[in-house]
Parts: C-alpha cells; structure tokens; sequence
C-alpha cells in the first residue's frame, strides 16, 4: 500500500528549514549576525534557561540561520535532526566527545581522512580515549575490536584517498548486535549519493565544506542524528540515558526520545567546547546547498569519464573509483551508490613520486591545494600533504602509494578536464 | 518515574520531580502511537512552576508495558486508576488527538477530579479514512507515512522547528516508527469507534478549553467547533499555521494555551 509522498529531495535542497521570513517577507534566508536574543520577559528567559521553552538564546548553542541549514541537512539525510559546526573536524570531535569519555574505545575503518586518522590515532589518546583501526571491507574485523569499553564504530562511506566502500549495513548489523552506534562520515558522498541511515547508520558527519557547499569559500561541518538508536537498550551511554544535574536535570532519552543524541550534543557539546558555525558561513553553505543534486549529477559524470580515461591510459596503473568495474568494492557501490560512486578517486602513475610530481605541476585546469569537493577540479599528493604524518608502515596499511595522486573532479567540461589530463601524464613521463 | 499498575510496568513522565500532594496536578495525555515525550516541554515547565506535572505513556505505549487497550472508555478508567495509584486527587488534565478523547471520557467519569480539560487536535467523533485503518491493521509503514504528513500542516514538511535544529516531520515518524506492532491500529480504532463524546460532554462541569490548529487535516478545526457548541462557555483557541501536531509544529503557542487553559491562581 503506498502512502502520501514526502517532499523530493531536489524540492528539500531548495527550501528545508526555511520558509519566507514572517516579518520582512525576505525569500533568502537572513543572516541573524548576533550573539544573543531579546527575552520578552523574565518568565519566557527563566523557561528558556531551563529547556522549558523553544527558542534561542546565545548563538553558540543556536541560531536562526545556522537552524535553517541544520534543518536542511537533516532532511537531506532522513535524521531528526542536526547541529552545525566550525568545521567538518569539529562535527567529527562534537559526536567523539559526546559519546566517549576516559577509557572508552573506539573501533574504526583504518581507510580515513588524515585529520580524521590524526584526531583518533594521536590526539584523543591524551585524553584516554583509544582506537583500534580496522580494515573496513571486513565488518567480523570491526567485530573483533569490539571491548566492552567500546563506545561506537566508525568509518567514512568512501575511503579517501582509495575509495574503498563501506558495506553500511554490514557495519551497523556488527554495531548494534554489541549493542552501540555506527557514525559515518558521509562528505565525499553527500546524501544526493548515499542516505547512510537509510541503510542502518545510526549517526552522520559531514564536511559541508566540501561537496555540500560546493564553492570552496566556507568552513563548516554538520552532525545528523538518524534517531533509530535505542540508547536505553544499550546501557553503555549514561550521559544520555539518565539524569544529568549539569544539563537542567535532563535525561536526554526519557524527554526527547529520538532526538536524545543530537540535543545532547547541541546542549553540552556546544555550550562546553563551542565548536559553532558562525552564520555568515551558514548561508554561504546553504547557497551551496540549493544547488546540490544539479552539482553532483555533474561531478560524478565527469568522474566517471575520467577515470574511465585514466583507467585506459597506458601510464597509469591502478584508478580507485568504485564505478569501474575493476574496483573491488564496483558491485557494493552500485547497490549503495546507484546514481555514482563519488568525485573524489586516485591513481598510481608509472614512474612513483617523482612521475607524479611532474604530473601535478603539468597541469592547467587542475588546482593543486589540499581540499576536495570544490566546484573547481583538485589534486594532491597525499603521501606528502594529507596524509604526511603517517609513517611508511602506516602508510601502506592505508593503501597509499608514494606515486599515488588524488583527484576530486570538478565541474569544467569533462573532455577539457580529460585534456588536461592527457597532457600532464605524458609529461609526467619525460 | 516507573510503577507497576495492573500488573504491567508503567511509566509517568514527571522530569525528575517527586509528586507532592500539597501541589496542584495537572497531567498530559498523548496521541494515537505515540508517548510521553511529546509533552516534555510543557511538564518540564509545569513543574518548575509548582505544579505536579505528568505524562503517562498509555498502557502498551512508549516504555508502559502491557496490552494495549482497545477503547477510549478503557484508556479513561486506566488513567483514573494510575491517578489512584498515584495518589493524586483533582488534576487538570490535557489530551491530544486520541488522547484529547480520554481526557473527555475521564472528565465526565471522574466524579469531579478533572479540575480544567484542554483537548488538543481535537474532534467527536474522530473518524479514521479507511486507507489509514486498513494500514495501520497491517503494520505497513505507510500509516505512519500517513500519519506523519496528514498529521502536520504542509509547511512542517519543509521545517521550521522552533526547537532549533529538528526536523517536525521526522521526528514525528520516529515516534510512531517505535510504536509495537499493533498499538497504532488499536489506538485510530479506539478513536474511529468512540461514540461517547456527546454524552461526555454533557455530564461536564469542569471549564474546557479546546486549543486547535488552523490547518488540521487529521481534526479540522470547524469540526471541533461544531462539537464546542455543546459548550457556550469553551474557550477555543487556534493556533495560526498549524496542523495537527501543535506540540512539534508551535509549541511555543501551545505552551501559552495550555498556560492559560490549565493554571489555577496562585500558581504559574
């Protein structure tokens, strides 16, 4: 039996979150470039306060144009809600800190972005949280990392820079038997690409810096709540599931049910480490996102017939994008990924570094910096940028050549970016 | 809080408060599939304002344990005998949608103990179109897609919580998602087969206050007015751009309705 429709996701690109303002009548959405908000009276401030009332108090914790793009990435990706952040780093460390503490355990995809890998390898040791990393096309690896002091499970739904694909459900099925949630880091799919919680992820960060925004002028992350998790039935998440006289005696899962995580992580995370999005960024990112699935249909074609080019090319000898066949992960990618497998691939030039120095620096089109999903086509190095702090042991575990070059398509036409390039690699190998 | 009545665990939201009998009660009823937590803005304001404040969840519901009941008259005598269990006198009571229905039925069996009534996305008789029942009898996923996008005005769909950074939709459909098998299609029958209403209302003595969204689809807002007239002193309140989920979709509208509707002097 088929119900009543909900809105498209091209339709919630454009207007989730906002409608036209109610007292000037504005179409975009304005910027409320302030710290704090006006409290009618002593009475609505007190209920404020005490999370008695909706409504906004210190932007920090909330604000008008930051909940019109929270909002939209929440309806992009089917969760409950979401909160926005400084970065795509600091989503990532706002789902960290509000789920772990000293002790806790955290098993990982070893395939990760190289902040992500610092973050978890280096860092979040000094404050007693550990991670084992694990081979993401192995969800019994994942299983077998699992302690009791295990607090989640985490991965990205395409490896960068590889390109490796994570069999989501998979993932989550291991996840939730050990009675605990699957985060996902989602930027280089979007959810024009992949809804991880449609497939069982339970949690989502994003990189809005990336794909989402789309033009490279905006730091931003977001963290989406699935709202599927049972923390109750966990047990392992106090902070979530029973009163807590620091946060207004809430219980976050007794008052807010499936909204339990993402108002914890608004209320303590952002009051307490404040990783904010200023709401200047907030709506260059939600420009970003109007256009999202015109944008994305046009990077994954280009990618596609580019890495179909290099696949061909006599020079090049491996291409990570899951939609060749050749890719290990090309049959996952077509069931999770059905409308493409990214914009942001690899490849291993013949000749090693030094080919691929030559390459970078033959290039016209391409822009050599350290980001992905610009509406203008990247590259890096990995070896030598991104993932530099990773040692040759580390290195390899990751599937990192040396010569290994990393591209994240743009939007040009795609036979100027194959041009481009078709005349680097014969140069790279001068 | 958490007590065991009629042999099944049953929990009453109360935000962390212990009830106080020296306190004015006043208690929360939630809808069809539905639970506690849609009422925890207005107990957690209830009770810091000298209120004993409580939002059951339905026997069968959200963390109560339990067959679910089939009829309205039983959801009505269940809560006078958890308001027994309790120990709580007179209360003012608040119910939406199904739950505005039981708030009825309890007020005109309570011998008096409903001291205010304020019934939410309310209407008698609350029938429910065959498409939704016949779903809901079948567990299929579309009633809940159903009650998610019937149940709010159109403009929920494209967002605007007044509780920063939620979805009104989504979270909407979560709630009846964690529904158990079953309970949905008991409660929209519980509301298709009521036929109580008139002569509820008659035996009422207690003011009632029905507070209503302009754009209920599920409840429309002229049927609730048309009942009302059995009422010449009802307070009606309709909140502007609103569907049938005011507590998502205007809860800072709701909020003051219910103030109004249920405070008694010297407190709130």
């Amino acid at each position: 039996m088929s119900g009543p429709r909900y809105l498209g996701f091209d339709t919630l690109s454009l207007h989730a979150g906002q409608r036209p303002d109610t007292q000037t009548g504005s179409r975009a959405t304005p910027i409320y470039q302030t710290t704090s908000f006006v409290f009618e009276d002593a009475e609505r401030a007190a209920g404020l306060f005490a999370q008695a009332r909706a409504g906004y108090v210190y932007s920090r914790v909330a604000n008008p144009t930051l909940s019109v793009l929270e909002e939209r990435v929440a309806a992009l990706d089917g969760g409950v809600g979401a909160v926005a952040t400084a970065s795509g780093m600091a989503a990532i460390h706002l789902v960290l800190a509000t789920l772990t503490g000293q002790g806790s355990h955290i098993v990982s995809s070893r395939a990760l972005y190289g902040g992500t890998h610092n973050l978890l390898a280096y860092t979040l040791p000094r404050f007693g949280v550990s991670t084992t990393l694990v081979d993401p096309r192995d969800p019994a690896a994942f299983a077998a990392a699992i302690r009791p002091e295990t607090k989640l499970l985490y991965a990205e739904t395409v490896g960068n820079p590889r390109g490796e694909v994570l069999d989501i459900a998979a993932v989550a099925a291991v996840a939730h038997a050990a009675g605990i949630p699957l985060v996902v880091d989602a930027t280089l799919t979007t959810p024009w690409l992949s809804q991880p919680i449609a497939h069982g992820a339970d949690i989502v960060v994003h990189s809005l810096t990336k794909f989402m925004g789309g033009h490279g002028v905006a730091i931003g992350g977001a963290v989406v709540d699935g709202g599927h998790f049972d923390w109750e039935a966990s047990g392992r998440f106090p902070q979530i599931t029973e009163r807590d006289m620091g946060l207004n005696e809430l219980d976050f899962a007794e008052d807010f049910g499936p909204a339990a995580f993402i108002l914890r992580a608004r209320l303590e995370g952002l009051r307490d480490f404040g990783g904010c999005l200023a709401p200047g960024n907030a709506f260059y990112l939600l420009q970003g996102l109007e256009t999202l699935p015109l944008r994305m249909r046009a990077h994954v074609a280009n990618a596609q017939a580019c890495a179909e080019f290099l696949a061909a090319h006599p020079v090049v000898s491996q291409v990570t994008h899951a939609g060749l066949p050749a890719h290990p992960d090309y049959a996952l990618a077509q069931r999770l990924m059905p409308r493409g497998a990214g914009a942001v691939f690899s490849f291993e030039l013949q000749g090693g570094r030094a080919a691929g120095r030559k390459f970078i620096e033959a290039l016209q089109l391409f822009s050599h910096l350290a980001n992905v999903g610009d509406a203008k086509s990247l590259v890096i190095h990995p070896a030598s940028t991104t993932h530099a702090r990773l040692d040759a042991e580390a290195l390899q575990r990751a599937g990192i050549a040396a010569g290994l070059v990393r591209l994240s398509i743009g939007l040009e036409d795609a036979q100027d970016l194959i041009d481009d390039l078709s005349r680097a690699l014969s140069a790279s190998q001068k | 809080m958490e007590i065991h009545y009629q042999d099944a665990p049953t929990f009453v939201q109360t935000a962390g408060y212990a009830i106080d009998p020296a306190k004015p009660s006043v208690c929360f009823v939630h809808g069809a599939g539905m639970d506690h937590a849609v009422w925890t803005l207005f107990v957690r304001w209830f009770v810091r304002n000298g209120y004993n404040a409580l939002a059951p969840d339905l026997r069968g519901h959200g963390r109560s344990g339990g067959e679910v009941l089939g009829s309205i008259a039983d959801h009505a005598h269940w809560l006078h005998g958890l308001f027994d269990a309790l120990g709580l006198g007179e209360v003012g009571l608040a119910g939406h949608s199904m739950g505005s229905l039981v708030a009825l039925q309890a007020a005109a069996t309570g011998a008096g103990r409903v001291r205010k009534l304020a019934l939410l996305g309310f209407g008698a008789p609350m029938l429910v179109g065959a498409p939704l029942l016949e779903a809901a009898a079948a567990n299929d996923p579309a009633a809940v897609d159903m009650m998610t996008i019937w149940g709010h005005d159109f403009g929920a769909q494209i967002g605007g919580h007044q509780l920063p950074g939620l979805s009104i939709s989504t979270i909407t459909k979560r709630r009846l998602e964690a529904a158990r098998p079953g309970v949905l299609f008991a409660d929209l029958n519980a509301c298709h087969t009521y036929t109580g209403g008139p002569a509820a209302a008659a035996s009422l003595a207690c003011p009632v206050s029905l507070i209503l969204g302009e754009r209920d689809r599920m409840t429309p807002v002229r049927g609730a007015r048309e009942f009302a007239k059995c009422w010449p002193r009802a307070s009606i309140e309709v909140i502007s751009a609103c569907g049938h989920g005011m507590m998502e979709e205007k809860p800072e509208q709701t909020h003051r309705a219910l103030v109004t509707a249920l405070t008694v002097e010297g407190h709130g």
